[in-house]
């Protein structure tokens, strides 16, 4: 009996295994197909070839430049995000003043807003500032929308310390500054990977704001080139499944490489410590 | 005295400027927009030209708007399938993951968490290649395995489409509340499965009893983050179908989109987002909070 349930169980494990999988393996061996190959042959064929004549197309086509844009824009939204939340989490969770809580629940009842709710008033304010179609202004919603979670996980992490090393601080001298600089952040190394992390994954996967605030083609993040690519050359399955597994790539290999790290930070924010 | 009011205010101007950059950035493209869109919902306005005021003409069309209330109806479906799909087979696997220690264990979930590393619209576009109808994964597999009969046009459907993109986002979203209820299981303390062993309970009981109770905070917690998340979806069923064929698939996001960015109706479309705003408020307010509170009872108990 015992058995049984954990044959079932095991079981349905490798059925979901398998539902997991197969479409990105079916996505890796159509894109190495030539399109005539595509249509002729059952979907389940191996590829005749390794050929990665579609993948070439597909970079040629400008996808690369897809990618420098996303690396420009979550470069530049990480570090403004970081900077401004570290800040902003070391006064809630080391200072004292007056508007300590209320500014705190400000920012913690963004986690519950819908982000579609802002579109139409940042189309209007992204317009109005000059940052329309540029790669720039997807920094500001970006970092904005990055804000919430990120004070929430560094302010709980920096209430943790204990504060005996910052009044040694205080009685050497050290002003605010010194003491987020030369204390705080460095303790904090640990929570702002996780939230480096969290933030550069959901920054590399965003598209809405992209795709209302971008409008040329040299300009677009990998999501919107994508998205594009699809529009033009839909019938060609092969070469789109070569792009599709293109904007894919950066993100499991950084997968496979740092998996503990990655699992960590996807659900920091969602865990209470 | 006096020397000490100075020092007591220039310590206070620094602490504003530790706040103030995430505080303007939150105002500025958070905070303010929020009132804004309300505002807007009052005009008529294409998004570059003037705005015109025309009362509550928007909010009237939005009560009697079938596409809107079809699209909330469907964010409904999207919440309680969710809630199914997703938890259920969540469960399942962080059960599977934490029922032993081997090594294939482990390398299938490594495998298990993939998805989550994809972007929305590449998860939209990849399961597009499963649901086509001639060349399609599913469609083919059914021949295959000779279900003919059980082919469906799975997005050309507007009876299906809608359920099409609930799988494929719970596709995508799952393994997240695998991870979350694995962080909980792992946490229980292995003496309370002890003492079960030693009164020779079955894993069953071992589950209702021991892992159940104690990860039912997680539960709801997972339960709360569904909740919200489902009546602001938009990502995947836009990627897979554009809330088409024939509207049959929109959610309220979706919807305010293509009013907005697509028809160029900015005022119709900031109804439709204060529309969205206030529901999840009001969800937020009622059921979230006595789910908070439930979280906060079973986890004293």
């Amino acid at each position: 009996m015992k058995n049984l349930g954990k044959a079932i169980v095991f079981t349905l494990a490798v059925i979901w295994l398998v539902i997991d999988v197969y479409p990105l393996i079916f996505m890796v061996f159509v894109s190495m197909k030539s399109s005539k190959e595509y249509l002729s042959e059952s979907i389940w064929a191996l590829p005749d070839a390794f050929d990665l004549t579609n993948y070439v197309e597909v970079m040629k086509s400008g996808f690369y430049i897809y990618y420098l844009n996303s690396v420009f824009i979550v470069a530049i939204s990480i570090v403004v995000l970081i900077l401004a939340a570290t800040m902003a989490s070391y006064a809630f969770g080391k200072l004292r003043f007056k508007m300590n809580a209320p500014l705190y629940t400000l920012f913690m009842a963004g986690m519950m807003i819908p982000v579609h709710v802002t579109l139409i008033p940042i189309f209007r304010i992204t317009n109005l500032i000059g940052l329309y179609n540029t790669r720039i202004g997807l920094v500001g919603p970006y970092v904005a929308f990055g804000l919430p979670v990120s004070i929430f996980l560094l302010t709980t992490f920096m209430a943790q310390v204990p504060n005996e090393l910052e009044e040694a601080a205080i009685i050497d001298g050290a002003n605010k500054w010194q003491r987020f600089a030369k204390i705080a952040v460095p303790i904090s190394i640990p929570a702002i990977n996780s939230v480096m992390i969290y933030n550069i994954v959901h920054y590399w996967n965003e598209f809405v704001y992209a795709l209302i605030l971008i409008n040329d083609p040299d300009k677009r993040n990998v999501n919107l080139g994508l998205w594009a690519f699809y529009g033009d050359h839909q019938v060609d399955v092969p070469n789109v499944l070569a792009a599709l597994a293109l904007s894919v790539l950066p993100l499991i290999v950084t997968y496979i490489f740092l998996q503990q790290k990655i699992v960590k930070g996807m659900i920091a924010g969602s865990v209470k410590e | 005295m006096r020397h000490e009011t100075i020092r007591h205010l220039k310590d206070r101007t620094t602490t504003a400027l530790f706040v103030l950059p995430a505080l303007i950035i939150f105002l500025f493209y958070f905070v303010y927009p929020i009132p804004t869109a309300a505002f807007y919902s009052f005009f008529k306005w294409d998004g570059l030209g003037d705005r015109v005021f025309i009362g509550f003409r928007n909010w009237g069309e939005l009560f009697q708007d079938g596409f809107f209330w079809g699209a909330f109806l469907n964010n409904i479906k999207l919440l309680v399938l969710a809630v199914i799909i997703q938890l259920s087979i969540a469960m399942l696997l962080a059960l599977f993951i934490t029922g032993g220690t081997g090594r294939v264990r482990g390398i299938m979930r490594s495998f298990f968490i993939i998805p989550l590393m994809l972007s929305s619209v590449a998860v939209g576009l990849l399961w597009s290649h499963i649901y086509e109808f001639d060349y399609g994964i599913l469609n083919t597999l059914l021949r295959t395995i000779g279900l003919e009969g059980l082919r469906r046009d799975w997005l050309g459907d507007p009876n299906l489409a809608i359920y099409s993109g609930i799988v494929a986002t719970a596709w995508r979203h799952l393994p997240f509340f695998m991870i979350l209820f694995q962080a909980a299981i792992v946490g229980i303390p292995v003496p309370l499965y002890e003492s079960a062993d030693v009164e020779g309970a079955s894993a069953f009981q071992k589950f209702r009893y021991v892992t159940f109770p104690l990860i039912m905070p997680t539960l709801v917690n997972a339960l709360i983050l569904i909740t919200i998340g489902s009546l602001k979806y938009f990502d995947i069923i836009f990627a897979l179908t554009q809330g088409g064929p024939y509207n049959s698939s929109n959610l309220m996001a979706i919807y305010l989109y293509k009013k907005a960015f697509g028809q160029f109706r900015m005022g119709y479309g900031s109804a439709i987002a204060t529309a969205l705003f206030l529901i999840v408020f009001i969800v937020v307010v009622t059921i979230v909070r006595s789910l908070r509170r439930l979280q906060r009872r079973v986890a004293f108990e």
